[in-house]
């Protein structure tokens, strides 16, 4: 585990429900969740569809505000977006169509208030960071969806928050583009010290990424477990094959297996 | 691919000739009266004579002046009218179906009352063309604002995008392609519908001429400018066409 100096975010028993009670059609997302996130930390959420994982980084964001419960952050309770301590990273590409990738990374400057001035040279940081300088003059539909996905990283952190939220981001990409993004993640996320959520369904991507996996029940969504993998930052491609994988990703699978099922038995 | 396209363009050029040299035909031979249709060479030769001249400035200058009003009038209203619909799903849902259904009935039909109203002059034109004009832009003004990706939204607004920002550069350029296609349709409606009822009721204008000649018979001067309203509309839709491309393109 990464150095872990302090709580970033706390979770205090939140609980998100949609619709009024008596409503046929009410919906509780996520059912009374707490949870402590150290600074510097990888946590993954993982869980069946409809579990709440994302339900529960809107809410860490701000994007939503729970039924009951608080979030906070720094100590301070969560009322709306904090673009200075947040960015988030979404699953399709949420980048601008009609913008070029550098400009995409600009606009979120201007919107998080960088004086115009510095945004040039922060936007050219953020995408040689992730290897995408020389296709900053594009438009995101010229590019790759591992290439936009990057893209999309770039303009989250350009930000330079200390938190960065990202929910499936690399879910609609084939698996073999989705490995190597994991390693580059990797090897990124040990040199910046983010704190980092990260929503996923993919239980090797999970383990490979985490300091920590908190897996969630079936609806209504609540955390059932946390997992700990102990491994040190950046990781590579003997800790994909390694024994230690496979035994936690066995371990998470178990965990979930019961999940799964209940949720297919419920839309059936 | 290319080649297959000069193809098309070819076809398409040959039945246009054809209709003109069936046109000749008939009237070289004495097989429609002079007096219904001119020869198509006759017609020309007016139409020549009509831009060389120049004599169709005066008619020009009334019919664009009112469409140049009206289009306007239907941009700015339709506009707002639509961007202001478009905040709640509440008005979208009242509204939407109201405004559509109102474009589905002949609206030129409105045209009497508006020459009772506004006169015989620009005015009536001006009402009715904006009428007409009003209701393309404000339905794909709507519809633009009303289905901007979410996404966008919500990305814009983790990270920090003011009210004023999120308008400007997120909303309005995700909206603008649809937007822009109700400004074109509403632009060349407004042609249609003001060229359709200067012939109806005016004192000027090219409708106003056109029909000035028939009813005189002078049908080589009428063909003339309907040539002349023809090429108008050829060089207004491209024009606005093009525009539309230019400005989609970067919307990938």
């Amino acid at each position: 585990m990464t150095e872990a100096n302090g709580t970033v975010i706390t979770v205090a028993g939140v609980s998100q429900v949609f619709g009024a009670a008596g409503d046929p059609r009410r919906v509780v997302a996520l059912d009374n969740a707490s949870l402590v996130v150290e600074r510097g930390e990888l946590l993954c959420l993982i869980g069946p569809s409809g579990c709440g994982k994302s339900t529960l980084l809107n809410l860490i964001g701000g994007l939503q505000t729970p039924s009951t419960g608080e979030v906070s952050i720094d100590g301070e309770k969560v009322r709306g977006p904090s673009p200075k301590k947040v960015a988030y990273m979404f699953q399709e590409s949420a980048l601008f169509p009609w913008r070029t990738v550098i400009d995409n990374v600009k606009l979120g400057l201007a919107f998080q208030g960088v004086a115009k001035g510095e945004r040039d040279q922060r936007a050219d940081e953020a995408l040689n960071a992730v290897g995408l300088r020389d296709f900053a003059n594009h438009y995101p539909a010229q590019l790759s969806g591992g290439m936009k996905q990057r893209a999309q990283l770039a303009r989250a952190l350009g930000l330079q928050t200390d938190i960065l939220l990202m929910d499936e981001p690399f879910a609609a990409l084939d698996e073999q583009t989705r490995m190597v993004m994991g390693e580059d993640l990797s090897v990124l996320l040990a040199r910046t010290g983010k704190t980092i959520i990260f929503v996923t369904h993919s239980l090797v991507e999970a383990v490979f990424l985490a300091d920590r996996v908190a897996v969630f029940s079936a609806r209504p969504g609540r955390i059932k477990e946390v997992i700990s993998v102990a491994e040190g930052h950046p990781r590579n491609r003997s800790f994909m094959t390694s024994d230690k994988l496979s035994r936690l990703r066995n371990q998470l699978y178990e965990l979930l297996h019961d999940e799964i099922r209940k949720t297919l038995g419920e839309s059936r | 691919m290319k080649e297959r396209r000069w193809i098309y363009h070819l076809v398409q050029l040959a039945f246009v000739g054809a209709l003109l040299g069936l046109w000749q035909f008939v009237t070289a031979n004495g097989m429609v009266s002079p007096i219904l249709l001119p020869s198509l060479s006759s017609s020309w030769d007016e139409f020549v004579d009509l831009l060389w001249t120049g004599s169709y400035l005066p008619d020009l200058e009334v019919t664009l002046y009112e469409l140049v009003v009206a289009f306007a009038i239907a941009a700015t209203l339709g506009c707002m009218v639509g961007y202001l619909t478009s905040r709640t799903r509440y008005s979208v849902r009242v509204f939407d179906p109201l405004f559509a259904g109102i474009f589905s009935i002949p609206t030129i039909l409105l045209f009497p009352l508006y020459v009772l109203f506004f006169g015989l002059g620009a005015g009536s034109k001006i009402a009715i063309g904006s009428t007409i004009a009003f209701f393309p832009v404000v339905l794909n003004t709507i519809a633009g604002f009303a289905n901007v990706d979410q996404l966008y939204i919500r990305a814009a607004r983790a990270m920090g995008a003011s009210g004023p920002q999120m308008f400007w550069s997120v909303m309005l350029p995700a909206a603008f392609p649809v937007v822009i296609t109700g400004l074109r349709l509403g632009l060349l409606l407004a042609f249609l519908s003001i060229l359709g009822s200067e012939t109806i009721a005016s004192l000027a204008g090219l409708g106003h001429r056109i029909v000035t000649y028939a009813e005189s018979m002078d049908p080589a001067k009428m063909f003339a400018y309907i040539f002349f309203a023809v090429i108008m509309a050829v060089v207004l839709s491209t024009a606005v066409n093009y525009l539309e491309a230019r400005v989609k393109r970067g919307h990938g």
